[in-house]
């Protein structure tokens, strides 16, 4: 058989049929559900007089409207609180398992599936949402759909799809101290930029990449869609079986054998084709900062916010132009004169337990400054709870972080955490567009370790060399 | 859905590069549970100046782009979120066609989902349009699904490239669930085998 990659391994297993032309029913392991994308999709299989073919195969949780403040008291929007409602209705009446608001495994949808040991290796998996890449950390085939699909997959548990092309992101060499995988998935976005992962499933391979934990290859899978790639994988090793090792929903005994002897297969072949390669060295990546509205403006710590006037091409330069007025910045100004308002450390990107234990570390003994409000909102209630059992939460609180309830929160303030009109965020989510984070809110994308350190100086520092 | 044959309509420029799912629809008017009714949430922090008031050099508030049913724009359009209040939102304003040289892979999809034709042409026909729209009021063309045609008023003809299961669900409005329930045997055969190959893919979630 020829040389496959480990997207062509896991796509061939699940194809249901194929036609001349390529248009392909892929089968779908697994689905999590969410209550923002899919009332329509319940609507749907109603209206059509549908059933779920496996609802066994779906998890749902509430996550991006749910407050993070206290969870006794009923939610104050009324149309979020109806939302919410809608999806513990759906999941009674078509019998899909749901982790209520006020279950402690409640959480972002992209932790807890991971958490639970719902997300499999080998797996396909979607979700109505761009950030289902996340999974791809674990080998498994993971990306991001609209409502329709949800249905689609609600009602059939396959999709339509085009095979799409492979990448191969090469990471080798060593990440410099207190560098992150936060810090590679922007320094590759800054390489490829928005688009340039568009049609392609990346595969994310080389020695700096193996010794990231599941934690680091998650928030590097995550942010895959921000390269425009549906789905972003990493290569199952003795690292994620560890980490699968035991959760609830991992398979046991004789069945755990059987799996993994399964998933050390899932590596692409020597002498597999990949349609494009890009290579980093990992030494060059400096801490990374955005400065500006698209997750593509970014540069190291040590840079300045770039000069429009220097862009041969007329489209980027208008881009740029406008990104920094809406920014408020100016062409040439140091990343590290940039004062901030407020610190979000939290989202599908960066709140499991590693990044709070390392964001605990840097705030630990430290004050966040006079200026700026700083929060941390963890991802599940699990992750909370465990936080909590390690003390990292009087940590934060004695360094003056908010310490709060899991969600979605500030990633895209949909719930009550929203930026005000000008208010400038350091933040560890995902996208920086223009009022993600509340209308006229600014946002700087960063790692953790940079965001308490920004929290407590008032503005960014290179977390390298700060003591 | 309804089905996509032939659009003669005039057209909206956007000419911005990344227009990302966030600002075709923001985040407070994603807390529906229906479909319908989000023209209102389009665009809705562009539409408006600092000072909440509508602002009247933003393309969609112009008179003359009220009756748009083509919307020109540049690269990259639909990026982020999965989000398919964006097409619906497109759709409620009445935008069946949206012309770029490219789009983010979610978002174009989720289009074919609710009869909307995105066309992908290159840039410079891109460019060409964009100029004939700021020369020319109430600028039409004719998109034509079966040629894979764009044609402007000048007589001049674009083909655009279509992936053909893709063209034939939208020409003929088919409900793509329905036809994936024809193949019912063969994925319960799937299932089956599958299930035999590696079971731990078929424990109940619980």
């Amino acid at each position: 058989m020829a040389a496959q990659t480990l997207f062509e391994k896991i796509w061939n297993d699940h194809v249901v049929r194929a036609e001349p032309d390529g248009t392909t029913l892929l089968y779908i392991d697994r689905h999590l559900v969410h209550e923002v994308t899919s009332p329509q999709a319940f609507e749907g299989l109603t209206v059509a007089g549908r059933a779920p073919r496996r609802p066994a195969a779906a998890l749902a949780v509430p996550d991006h409207n749910v407050p993070t403040t206290d969870r006794r008291i009923a939610i104050a929007d009324p149309i979020s609180a109806k939302q919410i409602q809608t999806l513990d209705d759906n999941c009674r009446t078509f019998g899909i398992t749901l982790f209520g608001m006020n279950d402690i495994r409640q959480g972002v949808v992209h932790v807890i599936g991971p958490e639970q040991g719902f997300t499999l290796p080998g797996m396909t998996i979607v979700c109505g949402d761009s950030h289902t890449s996340t999974h791809g950390a674990f080998g498994a085939l993971a990306f991001g759909i609209g409502t329709s699909e949800v249905e689609h997959v609600l009602a059939t548990q396959c999709l339509v799809q085009k095979r799409p092309k492979t990448m191969e992101v090469r990471v080798e060499g060593q990440l410099s101290p207190r560098c992150s995988a936060k810090d590679v998935i922007l320094a590759i976005i800054g390489k490829i930029g928005t688009a340039g992962g568009t049609g392609y499933v990346i595969e994310y391979t080389g020695s700096a990449i193996r010794a990231l934990s599941m934690e680091g290859r998650m928030t590097l899978c995550n942010m895959s869609i921000e390269g425009g790639a549906r789905a972003g994988m990493v290569a199952p090793d003795d690292i994620t079986f560890a980490y699968i090792k035991g959760r609830p929903m991992a398979p046991k005994g004789a069945l755990w054998d059987q799996a993994v002897a399964s998933w050390r297969q899932l590596t692409t072949d020597a002498g597999a084709k990949y349609d494009a390669v890009v290579e980093l060295r990992a030494e060059t990546i400096a801490p990374q900062v955005t400065w500006g509205t698209s997750p593509g403006m970014v540069t190291g710590v040590d840079g300045t916010v770039p000069d429009p006037r220097s862009m041969g091409d007329e489209k980027l330069r208008q881009a740029t132009e406008r990104a920094i007025e809406y920014m408020a910045l100016t062409p040439g100004m140091p990343i590290r004169d940039i004062k901030i308002d407020k610190v979000f450390i939290g989202s599908c990107t960066n709140s499991r337990i590693e990044d709070l234990r390392l964001a605990a570390s840097f705030a630990k003994g430290k004050k966040v400054a006079g200026s700026v409000h700083a929060m941390v909102v963890p991802g599940s209630g699990l992750v909370k709870q465990q936080a909590e059992q390690e003390g990292l939460d009087r940590i934060f609180k004695e360094s003056g972080f908010e310490w709060r309830e899991a969600g979605c929160s500030m990633c895209l303030a949909m719930n009550a955490d929203v930026l005000q009109p000008g208010e400038r965020c350091a933040s560890t989510s995902n996208r920086n567009f223009e009022g993600r984070q509340g209308a006229g809110g600014r946002t700087h994308l960063v790692s953790p370790a940079m965001a308490v350190a920004a929290a407590i100086e008032g503005h960014f520092v290179d977390i390298r060399q700060w003591s | 859905m309804d089905a996509f044959t032939t659009l003669t309509g005039s057209v909206a420029p956007l000419d911005r590069l990344n227009v990302d799912t966030d600002q075709i629809i923001p985040k407070q008017f994603l807390k529906t549970i229906k479909r319908t009714g989000l023209r209102e949430g389009l665009f809705y922090d562009w539409r408006r100046r600092k000072d909440g008031s509508q602002d009247p050099e933003f393309f969609l508030n112009q008179p003359r782009y009220q009756e748009a049913s083509i919307l020109l724009t540049r690269d990259n359009f639909g990026c982020g979120s999965s989000r398919e209040h964006a097409p619906w939102a497109l759709l409620d304003q009445g935008f069946r066609c949206i012309l770029a040289p490219s789009f983010a892979d979610i978002f174009y999809n989720n289009c074919f989902q609710n009869g909307i034709l995105p066309v992908v042409l290159k840039g410079s026909e891109i460019q060409a349009l964009f100029e004939g729209v700021a020369a020319h009021a109430g600028y039409r063309l004719t998109i034509d699904l079966a040629a894979q045609q764009v044609t402007t008023p000048e007589g001049t003809a674009y083909h655009f490239d279509i992936d053909p299961f893709r063209k034939d669900c939208l020409y003929r409005g088919l409900d793509a669930i329905g036809l994936t329930l024809q193949q019912a045997p063969q994925i319960a055969q799937y299932e089956q085998r599958r299930r035999s190959q590696a079971p731990w893919l078929f424990q109940d979630v619980k």
